[in-house]
């Protein structure tokens, strides 16, 4: 690491005592580099064993990487708590500003301590530390309202990323979301209850430094390479084009799209949900986060009529992608896009994981159908197939917990399934509800072995994809094997921290050189050795708070629903399983 | 912005301090981004604040900064409506582009391009993709 490089210093904002200090932690980031590596190390640190999620104990951990603020797509944000979805390791990644703003604003790392006994927000403006009275922004219906309030309240346009939570967060949904900027998300694994339990509404972190790098010529090749890979490789057009929605038709067409509940693993009503169908109708603008020249996010422009006067109109930006058209549209059998966009901006307004929030309403929707749950346990609505309206209605409830329902389906499919029934249908991996692919037994082992329980862990689609097209199963050991090496590989990404988008962009040797520019001299093999370590310390907090691959909950529907690769067979599972354990555990 | 940094002449550094060109968004993400660049204005406001003449007006518009003769007042950058002339906090000078060109080449979406007017060039931000 260069020595003026402000990577390594730690800013710990004690919410408590509303105190700030920093610290240099060089060797953390000598280390780990940051991201994830340096992450799982603070949270050890600061998280102790058993610590209640949603208690001060519970550190909230926000790392960025030597390549942030160097390279392009350099763009991401690691998060890390414990889960109060899981009650297990938190990990979530997101983009927009935010990489950029913390590390611009001289850090390499951000912790969050303790609690605030009352509604505050924080906002970092460089070396500045400002507690913020939120008190009027609690309870505020729409959480860009907030967003709104601060953006005008605080100076930085332009340098600055905004980080705030909904009513979802604010009443501890376990599976609410951080929202930054808008249109990207801390999503996954319930970060937003962890920052209303901390009565945190909102944190503004802005700055605009400038970065030394090695040797400036050198770095302005490695610059040029790197940029010029990223605007002429086809799965950037692809990303740029349609977005990731592009991938609706494929998945459909190979049977691998979870349909209703994973009833099906197709949706006759696909075609209006595809990225190109989207596009044509509704695409209103597309953004990229701040360093990326791809630019995959898609807003839709939704325009709607008044009910009550003529001729009067609000049209608002709406963002979409595959897993929200997955999880809000095929899983709950809608192919009324209107109404899904409708759905999507019902999950915004309160602050939650969309996906989890699908695959909720997806099991609540088969068990009315299967008599588990009457529609008057459910505070009178209906939950049909494909019917937005009431899933609107039903999103507002799950924030408002009117009855013993809403407060069971707010804490996610398993634990209202251990309630209602029906947990064998109740898509969820590790505690965590499931991502949208059912392309054959490697994405499902992935979900459940995966470190985060994230299709994005290893990408196991990927190999079932390869799979499909080799007319081969490869055999449980291959998988586990494949699985371990890319989940080891994308824990170094995740350090630099780089968007999992730009991996093939960010092949080892071009990772290696990239970091000569950043001061650190690694070869491959060092890498691969970091991937390896970071993973292991992963699964070792897991390990201490009570996770174990030997027995995982899985959902029967998974065996049911033939896949692209066939009916998966529970002992190939077993047998990837205990594969996976083994390679994780070997030194 | 970043482009501007890495030049060799804007320092060759990382990250984004005393960029000559700025993007934000225009009253929140959702209604798109705003460009902030010197347009090299044929009677640039910034000019004719300058106490000291440091800014020297260039053929076909825009002004040069002369480093030497600039107090440090900051009138320039109160001056420009389209708040183009950034500050260095560090050198307590403003920062005014150089109209080189490079953010334009590092443009991947046809946002920027560097333009002849007249005798001179500048920056200028496509309308219909900004």
């Amino acid at each position: 690491m260069l020595p003026d490089d402000p990577l390594s210093r730690v800013l710990y904002v004690d919410l408590s005592r509303r105190e700030a200090r920093v610290e240099r932690r060089p060797e953390l980031f000598e280390k780990g580099l940051g991201g994830a590596g340096v992450a799982i190390r603070l949270l050890e640190e600061e998280c102790p064993q058993e610590a209640d999620p949603l208690g001060p104990q519970n550190p909230i951990v926000l790392a960025v990487g030597p390549l942030v603020g160097l390279f392009p797509l350099a763009s991401k944000t690691v998060a890390m708590f414990k889960s109060p979805l899981t009650g297990n390791l938190g990990e979530s990644h997101a983009g927009g500003r935010s990489a950029v703003a913390l590390r611009l604003a001289g850090y390499g790392a951000l912790v969050l301590r303790g609690a605030s006994e009352s509604p505050v927000y924080v906002a970092v403006h460089g070396e500045r530390v400002l507690f913020r009275d939120a008190s009027s922004l609690w309870g505020v219906r729409n959480s860009a309202t907030v967003a709104r309030v601060v953006r005008q309240r605080e100076p930085g346009a332009g340098f600055r990323s905004l980080l705030r939570i909904g009513r979802a967060g604010e009443r501890l949904v376990p599976y609410a979301c951080v929202t930054t900027e808008t249109y990207r998300h801390f999503g996954r694994m319930g970060l937003g209850a962890v920052f209303g339990a901390k009565k945190l509404k909102a944190l503004a972190v802005a700055g605009h430094h400038s970065l030394p790098v090695a040797d400036p010529k050198g770095y302005r090749e490695t610059y040029k390479e790197i940029h010029e890979a990223a605007v002429s490789s086809p799965l950037m057009k692809k990303y740029h084009d349609l977005g990731t929605p592009e991938n609706v038709l494929p998945l459909n067409m190979l049977k691998g799209l979870p349909t209703r509940n994973l009833q099906a693993a197709s949706f006759e009503g696909a075609e209006k949900l595809s990225g190109e169908k989207l596009a044509e109708d509704f695409l209103g603008r597309r953004l990229a986060c701040a360093h990326c020249p791809v630019g995959c996010i898609h807003l839709a422009a939704l325009r709607e009529p008044s009910e009550h006067e003529a001729y009067f109109y609000k049209t608002a930006m709406i963002g979409y992608d595959y897993e929200l058209i997955y999880a809000l549209g095929t899983m709950l059998g809608g192919s009324d896009a209107r109404g899904l966009l409708r759905l999507i901006e019902a999950i915004e307004v309160v602050g939650l994981d969309a996906m989890s929030t699908g695959v909720a309403l997806a099991w609540a929707t088969e068990a009315m159908e299967r008599g588990l749950v009457k529609p008057d346990a459910a505070a009178g609505v209906a939950l049909r197939w494909g019917e937005y309206p009431a899933y609107v209605r039903a999103v507002e409830l799950i924030v408002e917990q009117p009855n013993d329902f809403y407060r069971a389906l707010a804490r996610g499919v398993e634990h209202a399934a251990a309630k209602y029934g029906g947990a064998e249908f109740a898509l969820a991996f590790g505690g965590l509800e499931m991502p949208g692919y059912h392309t054959g037994p490697a994405a499902h082992l992935g979900f459940l072995t995966g470190a985060r329980h994230s299709h994005l862990d290893a990408a196991g689609y990927s190999i079932d994809q390869k799979a499909i097209k080799a007319s081969e199963l490869p055999s449980p050991q291959a998988v586990a094997e494949a699985l371990l090496k890319e989940e080891r590989w994308r824990q170094v990404l995740a350090s630099l921290v780089v968007c999992f988008f730009a991996r093939n962009i960010y092949q080892p040797p071009v990772v290696a050189k990239a970091l000569v520019s950043a001061g650190f001299t690694l070869s491959e093999s060092d890498l691969t050795r970091l991937g390896a370590d970071i993973l292991r310390a992963k699964h070792a907090f897991k390990r201490r708070e009570g996770f174990s691959l030997d027995a995982p909950r899985i959902p029967k529907r998974i065996f049911e629903t033939p896949s692209p690769l066939g009916r998966i067979a529970p002992d190939f599972l077993r047998e990837a399983l205990a594969a996976f354990a083994a390679g994780a555990a070997a030194k | 912005m970043f482009a501007c940094v890495r030049r060799p002449q804007g320092g060759g550094r990382g990250g984004l301090a005393n960029a000559r060109i700025h993007v934000r968004s225009d009253g929140g993400i959702e209604r798109g981004f705003v460009v902030v660049v010197c347009r090299a204005c044929p009677e640039p406001q910034c000019a004719k604040v300058c106490p000291s003449n440091a800014l020297e007006r260039r053929e076909g518009g825009g002004v040069r900064l002369l480093s030497e003769k600039c107090l440090g007042c900051g009138n320039c950058v109160a001056a420009c409506p389209f708040g183009a002339a950034f500050w260095d906090d560090e050198a307590a000078k403003p920062v005014i582009c150089t109209y080189c060109g490079f953010c334009a080449t590092w443009c991947p979406h046809g946002v920027l391009a560097l333009e002849r007017v007249g005798q001179d060039i500048r920056v200028a931000i496509s309308q219909e993709r900004g």
